[in-house]
């Protein structure tokens, strides 16, 4: 088990799983977002690639509304 | 004979931004709405094709919880991706950077706010950003004081647009310089778009009587009592202005002028 920060909130995680994995676990894989790995922004083309490990801060967003 | 001349000619007044046709002047925010539905709906009955969207974590505790782009299809409508809400420019650049990520846009929205009370921009930061961006191959459409000088500088720094404050965010209170606006008009070779302030429809017709290329209007038509009436009003409006400028006001006179002929008079 690994613990990681997302969206500013602690969340217990497998060891060693990826970012894509993360994101089917929130049902975000098919979803317009981006996504910062310790303050770097992660091409979607590298998500299956990118392990998360423990004290990783990721940030997913996604667009809402606004003027 | 004459109408026909001018269908002509309205189909060759055409908007394009950084390059990129669009068809409406009209560019409308998708902030304050009741829900995703009403958004949508307000937003068809605008005419817009081109919608300003921010950028914000995603709520991962409601896995159910709906989606802007489930209800605004970003392939059929452009997404114009904008920092509202960022004070910095440090800010300003990593939510467009990931924004650029998230759909692949080039064509953006700066806005960097510099006081709270106001959300006036912060012409310094700005100025800053957008010199990074237009480096980084960002299309940027400025949000900026209607200062002429500044204008020209962010003009000069590469900006696709130009889009001084008619009144600050939220307000509703029209334009409320008209002499500087008219200024930037004049002096630009990019468009210049009124962004906020704008609180009802025919503050989008009077923009777009002095010579604006489009507007930006979200809170006007959200905090409507109807906001889908009033997009069509909107619409209306902005088609109306443009209409407007084009055909050329008379000239304002001092004295009447009668509208009958004297000669023949019983």
């Amino acid at each position: 088990m690994a613990k990681i920060q997302l969206n500013g909130k602690k969340v217990s995680i497998r060891s060693n799983i990826s970012i894509y994995d993360l994101l089917v676990r929130y049902k975000l894989n098919n979803k317009k977002v981006a996504i910062e790995h310790n303050g770097k922004i992660i091409q979607k083309v590298r998500y299956k690639k990118r392990l998360l490990k423990n004290n990783d801060k990721i940030e997913i967003v996604h667009f809402i509304g606004g003027g | 004979m004459f109408i026909l001349l001018g269908e002509v000619n309205l189909k060759k007044d055409i908007f394009k931004v950084a390059n990129k046709k669009i068809q409406s002047r009209l560019i409308v925010g998708t902030g304050k709405y009741k829900n995703f539905l009403e958004t949508a709906k307000a937003v068809k009955a605008s005419g817009a094709d081109m919608v300003t969207v921010a950028t914000r974590r995603v709520n991962i505790t409601d896995k159910k919880k709906p989606m802007l782009t489930d209800f605004l299809n970003p392939k059929k409508i452009i997404y114009l991706p904008n920092t509202a809400g960022c004070f910095t420019s440090d800010e300003a650049l990593r939510t467009l950077r990931l924004a650029r990520e998230m759909g692949g846009w080039k064509l953006v929205k700066l806005e960097v706010l510099g006081d709270k009370k106001t959300l006036y921009p912060n012409m310094i930061e700005t100025i800053k950003s957008t010199k990074i961006l237009v480096k980084e191959g960002f299309k940027v459409m400025v949000y900026c004081t209607d200062d002429p000088l500044l204008a020209k500088k962010l003009e000069d720094l590469g900006a696709s647009a130009i889009m001084p404050l008619a009144s600050p965010i939220g307000t509703g209170l029209g334009l409320q310089n008209k002499i500087n606006i008219s200024l930037i008009i004049n002096q630009s070779k990019v468009p210049v778009i009124v962004d906020a302030g704008i609180g009802t429809a025919s503050d989008a017709t009077i923009a777009m009587e002095l010579g604006c290329d489009g507007v930006l209007v979200n809170s006007a038509i959200a905090n409507a009592k109807k906001p889908v009436l009033m997009a069509k009003a909107f619409k209306d409006a902005v088609i109306s202005g443009r209409n407007s400028f084009l055909a050329g006001r008379m000239e304002k006179k001092f004295l009447a002028s009668p509208s009958s002929p004297f000669k023949g008079i019983i």
